[in-house]
C-alpha cells in the first residue's frame, strides 16, 4: 500500500486541481498557467532526452512542436468545427473524446516523423554541426507553414476550441485542463520507462563513448532513431496539447525563441535528470508569471540568471541525478518497474 | 575451419598504406600476441576486425562468415569483443550498468515491450541483470558494482573493461594493450585474470602488447608487423632470436 502513495498522490492531486478548476475557486489565469505548466514539462523532460541524456544539442525543439501543433488542429477542426475547406464538421461534437486523443496522436506521429529530417543526419554527425541542423530543420518547418495558405499562412490557424466546447457539451469540465495533466504525465511515464530500460541506457552511453558504445554491441543509428523521434514526438503532443489551450495557433510561436526557451528549463534543471527538467519547466513557468510586471525587462533578466546559473552550478539545478537519488527515503512511497 | 581467418588485408589511409597484406588463422582456444614498434599498425587491424575501419583489400572471416559490410556492433554479435588502448568505459555510469549496457545484442525486446513493461521485458531484463551479476562476481568486482569507473583505481577499470568485453560472450576477445599504465603488481593480476578468462572460458585471445614479460608469459603464438607489413610469426623463443624483429624494434646496428 505504502508502494503506491505516490500513484495515489498523483491522482488524487490531478483530482484535486480540476476540482478546484471545476468550482471556480482557481481563476482562468490560474487554470491557463496550469495548462502551460503542463506543456513545458512535456517540452522540458521530452528535450531532455535528446540534449541531456544523449548530450547533443537539439535547438529545434519549436519546429517538431509546430508539426504536432498543425497537424492535431487540423485533424480537430475538420472533425468538429465548420471549416473553409469541408463546411460542416464531419463528427457530431460528442465524439471529440474519441477524435481530441486520436488527433493529438496524429499531430505526435506526424513530428515523430518530421524528428527523421534531425535523426537521419545525426549517424554521421555530432555536436555542433547537428545542432546547425536542428536550426535548419525548425526553420524549414516554420517557413512551410508561412506558405501554407490554406492553413493560414503567417496568420495562423483557428477554430480549435470547439473541440473542448464539444467535451464540455457532454460533461461540463475543464477538459483542456484535464488533457494537458493527463498528456504531460504520459509524457514523463513513457520517458521514465524508456531512460530506466537497458535498452534507453544506450542512449547515456553514446553521450559517453560513442565508439565504444558501437563497439560493445550497442546499435547506436537504432538507438539515436529512438531517441530522436521519441523527443520530437513528445514536443509534437505538447504542440497538439498546446493548441488546443489556446484555441489558435500561429508559426511565430514555434520560433527559435521557444526553442530557446526550451533548452533554458533543460539546461536549468540539469541534464539527463527527468525530475530536474520537471521542476526546472514549473519554476520557469512560475517565473514568467511572477516577473511579469517587469514586462519586457524580463528578458534582460532571466538570461541574467542563466548566467549565474551556468557559472555556479553549470549542471543544472538536478545535474543527473533524480529526485529519489537525492531523497532515497522517497524510494519507499513507489514501486518502480 | 579456423575462427578468425585474415586475408591478404590491406588498409590505405589515403596514400598512407596502414596495414599490407596481413594474414592470419586463428583457431580455438589460441592464445595469440600481436606487438610491433609504435605506428606499426596493430590497432588498426583491430579496427578492422571490429568492422570501424572497412579494408581497402583483402578479407576477413569470423567464423567463416564474412565481415565486410558489417557495422561494429553486428560484428561484436557474432562474438568478437575488445578492449581499447586507454579504457573507454561510460564513465558516469556504474560499473553495473556498463556490464549490462554490452548487452544490447540480445536484448530480445521491443521498444514497446520496455514501454509496456511485457513479460517479455522482465525475463529479458531480469536475464542481463543474472549475467552481470555472474559476471561481476566471478571477476571480483562484486563489491564495486554501484561504483562510477572514474572513481577506481586504473588496474580495476581495466578489470571492467574486460568485464565488460565478456559480457558480450565473445569467441574471439582482443585486447588493445592490457597492461599500459598499469604498475607490477597490476601486471601481475593481469596476467592471471587473462589466464583465468581464457582457461574458463575457452576463448580465443588476441592481444596487443607492448610488455614483453606478459605477451611472453601467456603467448603460444607471436606475430610481429611493422609498417603494416608481417616481419614475424612464430613462438616466443623464435621471436626473441628473430634478427628482423630485433632491428625492427632496435635499429640497424651499423650506424
Amino acid at each position: 500500500m505504502q508502494k503506491k502513495t505516490f500513484t495515489i498522490g498523483i491522482f488524487a492531486f490531478m483530482a484535486l486541481i480540476a476540482g478546484l478548476a471545476q468550482a471556480d475557486i482557481l481563476s482562468p489565469y490560474h487554470i491557463s498557467v496550469l495548462m502551460f505548466m503542463g506543456v513545458n514539462v512535456i517540452l522540458a523532460t521530452s528535450l531532455n532526452l535528446v540534449n541531456g541524456y544523449m548530450g547533443e544539442f537539439s535547438c529545434g525543439h519549436g519546429g517538431f512542436m509546430c508539426v504536432g501543433a498543425y497537424v492535431s488542429s487540423v485533424v480537430t477542426v475538420l472533425l468538429f468545427s465548420k471549416n473553409q475547406i469541408l463546411g460542416a464538421p464531419l463528427l457530431p461534437a460528442s465524439l471529440a473524446f474519441l477524435g481530441f486523443p486520436l488527433a493529438l496522436l496524429l499531430g505526435a506521429a506526424a513530428a515523430s516523423v518530421a524528428g527523421l529530417v534531425v535523426a537521419i543526419p545525426s549517424f554521421k554527425t555530432r555536436g555542433d554541426y547537428l545542432a546547425i541542423i536542428t536550426l535548419a530543420a525548425n526553420y524549414i518547418v516554420i517557413s512551410a507553414i508561412n506558405n501554407m495558405e490554406i492553413i493560414g499562412g503567417p496568420r495562423g490557424f483557428m477554430g480549435m476550441s470547439a473541440t473542448e466546447n464539444g467535451m464540455k457539451s457532454v460533461v461540463d469540465l475543464p477538459w483542456m485542463l484535464i488533457w494537458v495533466m493527463l498528456g504531460t504525465l504520459f509524457t514523463v511515464w513513457l520517458l521514465r520507462r524508456f531512460v530506466t530500460s537497458t535498452l534507453g541506457k544506450g542512449v547515456p552511453a553514446i553521450c559517453q563513448d560513442e565508439i565504444a558504445a558501437e563497439i560493445m554491441s550497442v546499435d547506436t543509428n537504432r538507438i539515436k532513431l529512438i531517441a530522436f523521434m521519441l523527443s520530437s514526438g513528445l514536443a509534437g503532443l505538447a504542440g497538439g496539447l498546446y493548441a488546443h489551450v489556446l484555441g489558435y495557433v500561429n508559426p511565430q510561436s514555434f520560433d527559435i525563441m521557444r526553442s530557446t526557451e526550451v533548452m533554458v528549463m533543460v539546461y536549468m534543471g540539469g541534464m539527463g535528470s527527468l525530475s530536474g527538467a520537471t521542476i526546472a519547466a514549473v519554476v520557469y513557468t512560475v517565473l514568467m508569471e511572477a516577473l511579469r510586471f517587469l514586462d519586457v525587462w524580463k528578458w534582460v533578466v532571466i538570461p541574467l540568471l542563466l548566467i549565474l546559473l551556468m557559472q555556479f552550478r553549470p549542471e543544472g539545478v538536478m545535474g543527473n541525478k533524480e529526485l529519489a537519488d537525492l531523497f532515497p527515503r522517497l524510494r519507499k512511497y513507489y514501486s518502480f518497474k | 575451419m579456423p575462427l578468425l581467418e585474415i586475408n591478404a588485408l590491406t588498409r590505405r589511409f589515403g596514400g598512407l598504406i596502414a596495414v599490407n597484406d596481413f594474414n592470419i588463422e586463428l583457431g580455438d582456444h589460441e592464445l595469440v600476441a600481436l606487438i610491433g614498434p609504435n605506428g606499426a599498425g596493430k590497432t588498426t587491424v583491430f579496427n578492422l576486425i571490429s568492422g570501424f575501419y572497412k579494408p581497402s583489400e583483402g578479407y576477413i572471416r569470423f567464423n567463416g562468415q564474412d565481415t565486410r559490410g558489417l557495422r561494429p556492433h553486428q560484428v561484436t554479435a557474432l562474438g568478437v569483443a575488445r578492449t581499447f588502448q586507454g579504457i573507454r568505459l561510460w564513465s558516469e555510469m556504474h560499473v553495473l550498468d556498463n556490464i549490462r549496457i554490452a548487452q544490447h545484442y540480445r536484448m530480445g525486446y521491443s521498444l514497446l515491450d520496455c514501454f509496456l513493461r511485457t513479460k517479455n521485458y522482465m525475463q529479458h531484463e531480469k536475464a542481463i541483470d543474472d549475467i552481470a551479476w555472474k559476471l561481476l562476481d566471478a571477476m571480483g568486482l562484486k563489491d564495486v558494482a554501484y561504483e562510477l569507473p572514474r572513481n577506481l583505481p586504473y588496474g580495476v577499470q581495466r578489470r571492467v573493461e574486460i568485464a565488460r568485453a565478456m559480457s558480450v560472450k565473445p569467441k574471439l576477445l582482443l585486447l588493445d594493450e592490457p597492461a599500459a599504465g598499469l604498475n607490477s603488481a597490476d601486471v601481475e593480476d593481469l596476467i592471471k585474470l587473462v589466464k583465468w578468462i581464457h582457461e574458463t572460458f575457452r576463448v580465443t585471445i588476441w592481444m596487443i602488447e607492448h610488455q614483453m614479460k606478459v605477451v611472453m608469459t601467456l603467448c603460444s603464438r607471436i606475430k610481429v608487423i611493422d609498417f603494416g607489413a608481417t616481419i614475424a610469426d612464430g613462438t616466443p623463443e623464435e621471436i626473441q632470436k628473430n634478427h628482423t624483429v630485433i632491428k625492427a624494434y632496435l635499429g640497424d646496428d651499423t650506424i
